[in-house]
This record gives structure tokens, C-alpha cells and sequence, in this order.
């Protein structure tokens, strides 16, 4: 195992994709003669040349458009969005374009692109920097939508990603690109797409959290240990597909379960994970299913709001106590 | 034909000099590099009609009259589509490209077909079968049924046909343009030697994701060529409604690329300029050409028409480009009346099968609902 930072266990991925496979490559604002804006893609530009690693323009729409054309002709796109945000911009190519095509065409044409980078909320940026895009993105057929919590699941998933025949949205994050972890060192390290981590195992109750709700999770249930609570914690790591087996696996064991996720609570990865618990464990749960999310509002951006907004560690310990009905 | 003299840089000095003689008049009468007036440097390639031959082109007799032969196919294709849209045989929404059938025709041939690509908007049968799509694939899409181009999952905006490079049939106006311009980066990456040609109307060229097309073709030096098929209206919407700049070809300027206009009621304008062009690409020279040309019929099976005059209509009707390439054929003696009349049967004969193959194809599967959605159907799809 080594340990590296989740910026450079991505760019360990991208290399050896890129390494492997002539057809990939890496474009988008900033992550060539920058070196990227959060450094992900630092010296790709020298070891790759100016064919394979590209600036563009500030031109979402354009490059995402240009990314399905080079996809649908054979290559293999990694477009990076300086943050997920600006993918608003283009989301007709993502949504209508990238998503659509292969069934459009009667599956003539696939689109093989990966677009990566960071989603979710980064601190006090207001409104429009802070969004988080996985509910979006996971409610449209023909997406997948991966969302690692760590560096080892970043490397391996991202190398899935790039390998994979359909469209991939791969969510990181500003706030994570620094965190160490073990990665493994095992050549050619492949976590395959739409496999739920079990990360600890417990008996008490289960708790579902994707990318930075992940560590929330994992604080709190070191605090239900504490007080002599047994919690699993999930991190299901791809959203689409979702690993809904191994979730429901675990509530039939538990009998109870909290979700934790940044998103916006309307119509979203924790509504749907709870839909679809209910339809498949109903009989074995023991409590209505809690979940944690920000809150549904636009992020704001004053210091003690924003951390308001977000998923609170204590509303998540206290929601596992209470579907346990240990208050 | 690369008339333009590349003066960008200098242009692009000139601009940020401007705006700061917005700020700082005094200084700027002696700041020299901002000029009086800006003036538009660049020369644009143009094809009239009628000025080109077969021979000129280096076309056989024989590939006039299957130009010919393909453009009368496109019609009565379409007309037959019409008709069968009013039988509620086909459904949703219906465009027809009756009126711009030299474009497709031209293009087609100035292309190396299977190794060029080529995509386009809604209005796409001509399109298809220009580049060699069988009238029985495109009818049976129509029909929505599992002998379609894309079995039945696309309909009449979403033909695609992957042997000849025809990248689609798109619904949502302008943004497939982006997409060619990835096609055309592949080529370049790729080294095959091919060009990307995206088609779309003077309504889309309303749309951003065509200056940003424009801007990546341009910086990339792709080998691409972004046409704007100006049939005059987007829905009904006049051209000098919709733009401050109603010369399209002159917007490459802008981009620093290539600009062309031809004229598409004459196919050897078409294909003159598309061999040009297609040159120029070749060597990772991209063009904007405008295609100036009219559809005859209204935007869509619904469309009543009343932004243009049956004056109008008429005048641009005496320009068909299939009577003006008939009035041709005849003209040069390359053939005769009686062989055009054949070619005419045998074209409606064509169409008529295609009817008919459509009407006995099946529908599709209930279970190919799943098909095509992933590269597998071992995904866990929500049931």
C-alpha cells in the first residue's frame, strides 16, 4: 500500500489509463500548462505532449459536445469540469447528448467518456459554487454516477470509469483532494462500477453515506462504539448503479437505518435509497428510515450558515439513537 | 481557394486597445495601434449558381445522373413520408427537406463517404440518404418499427447510420454542432486523413453552442466544416429577424477561419464549395460556409405557414434545384426525357417498397425497451 493524496490517486489512474490505451485522453479548463486547477492533472502535459492533455476555453457546452463527437468516433474523453458546477452549463450535452445517443441511434453509436471533478459544497461559496450533482445526474438512463469517499476507491473506480463502454459522471471533491490514504499498489488496480463498500461492520443500526457524508459516518458511528452501539456504515461509492443488495442486506440485519448525503433532500439519493429499502425490506425495518441531508435551501454563504447547511455529525448521531430508540 | 489573409492577431490587439480608449480619451489620439474604424480584412469564397459544369468538377456523365437519380429519391421519400403521416402511419414530429435536396446530394459527392462524417439536425432524411441509407431503414424509423435505422428508438429526427459515418439526426437545435467538431478532433487525433461536416440551420446558428463549435474548431485547427443551411426561416422566424448579421459566411472572420458561401438550388455550387472546403480541411483548415437555399414545405406537419407570402413560394419554386438539375441534364444532352421519366418510375418503385417494408416490419420487441440504454443488459434497471 502506498499512501497518496486523492489528487494524485486520480492522476495515478488517468497516467495509467492513458499508459494503456492511445484512444484516452484528458481535456478541459486549466489542466495542462496550470498543471489543473486543484492539480490533479500536475505534469500529465509534459509526460502525455499537447495531443493528449488539453486546455480549452472556457466553453462547457463546447468541449462537453466536442468530448461526445471524439467518444461517438472511437476515442476515449476524459473531460474535467474545474467543478461541477459549470456543468450546468453544459448539461444538454451531458443529459441529451452523451446520455441518449447510444439509444437513439439503436446502439450504433456508444459514447465512452468519463466527466470528472468536483461536486458538492467547498465552504463559503454561495449558491451557485456549492451544488451537489448527483441526484441530477443519477435520475437520467444511460448515466453512471460514481462518488468515492477515499483515494484507494478514487483510483480504482476512476480506472473502471475510463474502461467503461458508457458515459461515467465522476464525482470528487475540493475539500478531499488533499486527504491521504492507502492506495493499493496492486498493478492494474480495478474496483469494479456499482459495488457498495461495507466499511465497518456492525449489528445495531446502518448507515448510508457516499463521498464526504462517508467520514461523517464514520465519526459517528465511532461515537455510537463509544457508547456501546454497533453501527455498519455503507458507502455505496457508485449511485448509478446502485448496490442496493448489499444496503438491503445489512437493514435485514440491523433492522434499522440513516442515510447520510450533502445533496438537497427533494427528490434524491436519499429519497431514492429509501423508496427503495421499503420496497425490498419493509417487513424487516424497525423504524422509519432517517436521513441527514443540507438543508433545502440554495447554500448560503455566510460562515455560520454554511455550516449550518450542511449535514450536521451531531443530527446524524442523534437520528441512529433515535431510530434505535436509545433516547 | 484560401483567399483570407490571417490578420487575428492584430485584430485581437486592436480590440483591447479599444476598450481602453474607452476609458482614457486624451491618451488616445496618440495611441496609433487603434485604428479610426475597424475593417473586415477577410475575403470570403463564393459559388454562384450556374457557374460551374460537370466536367469542371471532374464528374462522369453517369454521376450527374445519379445525383440525379439520389435528389428525386430524397423527394419522393419525403413526399410519400408526408402522405403517410396523414395516414398516421408516422407520428411525432415530421420535417421535410423538400426544397434543399442539392445540398445533401452535393455534399455526398464531394465527400469520401465511409471515411468523412457527417452530422445534422431534425431535418435529416436527405441527409441519409444521400450519404447511402436505404429508403427502407429510413421509412421503417418512421413506422417505429425494428427495421428502422435505429430500430425504432429514434424516429424521423434521430437517423443514424454508422457504415456510411452519419453521426445523426438531432432534435435539440445547435447542439450537435459541438459534437461534430469532436468528430472532426478525432479525425485529426486519429490521423485518418477524414473530415467532419456538421450541418445545421440559420435557427441554430442562434445558439451558443455554435459559437463555442466555432471557437474549438478554430483554436484545435480541426478538419471541420460547420455549414449553416439557410433556408431563410427558423420555424417562422425571417433570417433579418433573428440575426444582426445575416451573412453567415462572414461570421468566420470572427473565428479567424475560412468563409464560403454557396448557393444550394444549384447542386455544382454545392459541390464545388464542399470540395474546397473539403480540401481545405484536409490539411486542418476549417471553413464556415453558409448554404443559401429554401424549403418549400412548412417547418413541420403543423406549420400553416403564414410568415411567408404564396408569392414568395412560387418565385423560389421556379428555382427547384431538381428541375434546374433536370433543366441540365436535358440542356447538355446527357440523357433524355425518356430516360429521366424511368428514372422517375423506378425511383417512385423505390419508395413505394419502402412503404411497404415498413408496414411489414415488426414492431419492436416490448422487452428491446431495455436494449441499447448501457453497453449491457446486465444492468439493474429500476423495474
Amino acid at each position: 500500500m502506498a499512501v497518496l493524496q486523492f489528487r494524485e490517486a486520480l492522476r495515478a489512474a488517468m497516467t495509467e489509463e492513458m499508459e494503456r490505451d492511445d484512444r484516452v485522453f484528458l481535456m478541459g479548463e486549466e489542466v495542462a500548462e496550470y498543471n489543473g486547477a486543484y492539480k490533479v492533472s500536475e505534469g500529465m502535459l509534459e509526460k502525455f505532449g499537447p495531443k493528449r492533455v488539453i486546455d480549452t476555453p472556457i466553453s462547457e457546452n463546447g468541449f462537453c459536445g466536442l468530448g461526445v463527437g471524439a467518444a461517438m468516433s472511437g476515442l476515449r474523453p476524459i473531460i474535467e469540469f474545474m467543478t461541477f458546477n459549470f456543468s450546468f452549463v453544459a448539461i444538454d450535452q451531458i443529459i441529451n447528448n452523451a446520455a441518449k445517443i447510444r439509444y437513439m441511434s439503436g446502439g450504433q453509436f456508444e459514447v465512452p467518456i468519463v466527466f470528472r471533478g468536483a461536486n458538492g459544497a467547498a465552504g463559503q461559496l454561495a449558491a451557485t459554487h456549492n451544488t451537489s450533482t448527483e441526484s441530477i445526474y443519477s435520475t437520467i438512463p444511460g448515466l453512471k454516477v460514481i462518488a468515492p469517499s477515499n483515494p484507494d476507491d478514487a483510483k480504482g473506480l476512476l480506472k473502471s470509469a475510463i474502461r467503461d463502454n458508457n458515459p461515467v459522471i465522476f464525482l470528487e471533491s475540493e475539500v478531499m483532494f488533499g486527504m491521504k490514504g492507502e492506495v493499493s499498489e496492486e498493478e492494474d488496480y480495478i474496483i469494479p462500477i456499482g459495488k457498495a463498500r461495507i466499511a465497518k461492520e456492525g449489528t445495531d443500526v446502518t448507515i448510508v453515506a457516499h463521498s464526504k457524508s462517508y467520514h461523517i459516518a464514520m465519526r459517528v458511528a465511532e461515537r455510537l462504539e463509544e457508547n456501546g452501539y454497533s453501527a455498519e456504515v455503507i458507502d455505496p461509492r457508485t449511485i448509478r448503479p446502485l448496490d442496493i443488495d448489499t444496503i438491503v442486506a445489512s437493514i435485514k440485519k440491523t433492522n434499522r437505518c440513516v442515510i447520510i448525503d450533502e445533496s438537497n433532500p427533494y427528490a434524491s439519493i436519499s429519497s431514492e435509497i429509501t423508496f427503495q429499502i421499503q420496497d425490498r425490506a419493509f417487513d424487516f425495518l424497525d423504524a422509519p428510515i432517517k436521513r441527514i441531508t443540507a438543508k433545502d435551501v440554495p447554500a448560503p454563504y455566510a460562515k455560520n450558515l454554511i455550516e449550518y447547511y450542511m449535514p450536521q455529525e451531531e443530527d446524524a448521531y442523534q437520528a441512529c439513537l433515535g431510530v434505535m430508540y436509545a433516547k | 481557394m484560401a483567399k483570407q489573409t490571417k490578420k487575428a492577431p492584430a485584430r485581437r490587439k486592436s480590440t483591447t486597445s479599444r476598450s481602453k480608449k474607452a476609458d482614457r480619451k486624451s491618451v488616445s489620439a496618440e495611441m496609433t495601434v487603434v485604428p479610426e474604424k475597424l475593417s473586415l480584412s477577410q475575403e470570403f469564397d463564393t459559388y454562384p449558381a450556374g457557374k460551374y459544369t460537370h466536367q469542371e468538377l471532374g464528374l462522369s456523365e453517369d454521376q450527374v445522373i445519379a445525383m440525379y437519380r439520389n435528389m428525386l429519391l430524397q423527394r419522393r421519400f419525403e413526399e410519400r413520408a408526408a402522405q403517410m403521416y396523414g395516414k398516421q402511419k408516422i407520428a411525432g414530429f415530421l420535417h421535410l427537406y423538400i426544397g434543399q435536396e442539392a445540398i445533401s446530394t452535393g455534399t455526398a459527392n464531394a465527400m469520401e463517404i465511409g471515411k468523412d462524417s457527417l452530422i445534422t439536425a431534425y431535418r435529416d432524411h436527405g441527409h441519409a440518404l444521400a450519404l447511402g441509407m436505404s429508403a427502407n431503414e429510413g421509412m421503417a424509423e418512421m413506422f417505429g418499427k425494428a427495421g428502422g435505422c435505429s430500430k425504432g428508438k429514434g424516429g424521423s429526427m434521430h437517423f443514424f447510420d454508422k457504415e456510411n459515418r452519419m453521426f445523426g439526426g438531432h432534435g435539440i437545435v445547435g447542439a450537435h454542432v459541438p459534437v461534430g467538431v469532436g468528430m472532426a478532433f478525432a479525425h485529426k487525433y486519429k490521423e485518418d486523413g477524414g473530415v467532419a461536416i456538421a450541418f445545421y440551420g440559420d435557427g441554430a446558428a442562434g445558439q451558443g453552442a455554435i459559437h463555442e463549435a466555432a471557437n474549438l474548431m478554430s483554436i484545435y485547427e480541426l478538419p471541420a466544416i460547420l455549414v449553416v443551411e439557410n433556408n431563410q426561416y427558423a420555424m417562422g422566424t425571417a433570417v433579418h429577424r433573428a440575426f444582426g448579421q445575416t451573412e453567415f459566411s462572414h461570421w468566420a472572420a470572427s473565428y479567424s477561419v475560412r468563409g464560403s458561401v454557396a448557393d444550394g438550388m444549384d447542386v455544382f455550387s454545392v459541390i464545388k464549395a464542399m470540395q474546397d472546403a473539403l480540401a481545405e480541411a484536409r490539411d486542418n483548415k476549417p471553413t464556415m460556409m453558409e448554404i443559401r437555399t429554401y424549403r418549400y414545405r412548412g417547418h413541420s406537419m403543423s406549420d400553416p405557414q403564414k410568415y411567408r407570402t404564396k408569392e414568395e413560394l412560387d418565385a423560389k419554386k421556379n428555382e427547384d434545384p431538381i428541375l434546374r438539375l433536370k433543366a441540365y441534364l436535358l440542356e447538355h444532352t446527357i440523357t433524355d426525357e425518356k430516360t429521366l421519366d424511368a428514372i422517375d418510375d423506378d425511383v417512385k418503385e423505390e419508395v413505394m417498397a419502402s412503404v411497404e417494408f415498413a408496414e411489414n416490419s415488426p414492431a419492436p420487441d416490448l422487452d428491446a425497451i431495455y436494449d441499447d440504454v448501457y453497453d449491457s443488459r446486465e444492468y439493474p434497471f429500476l423495474a
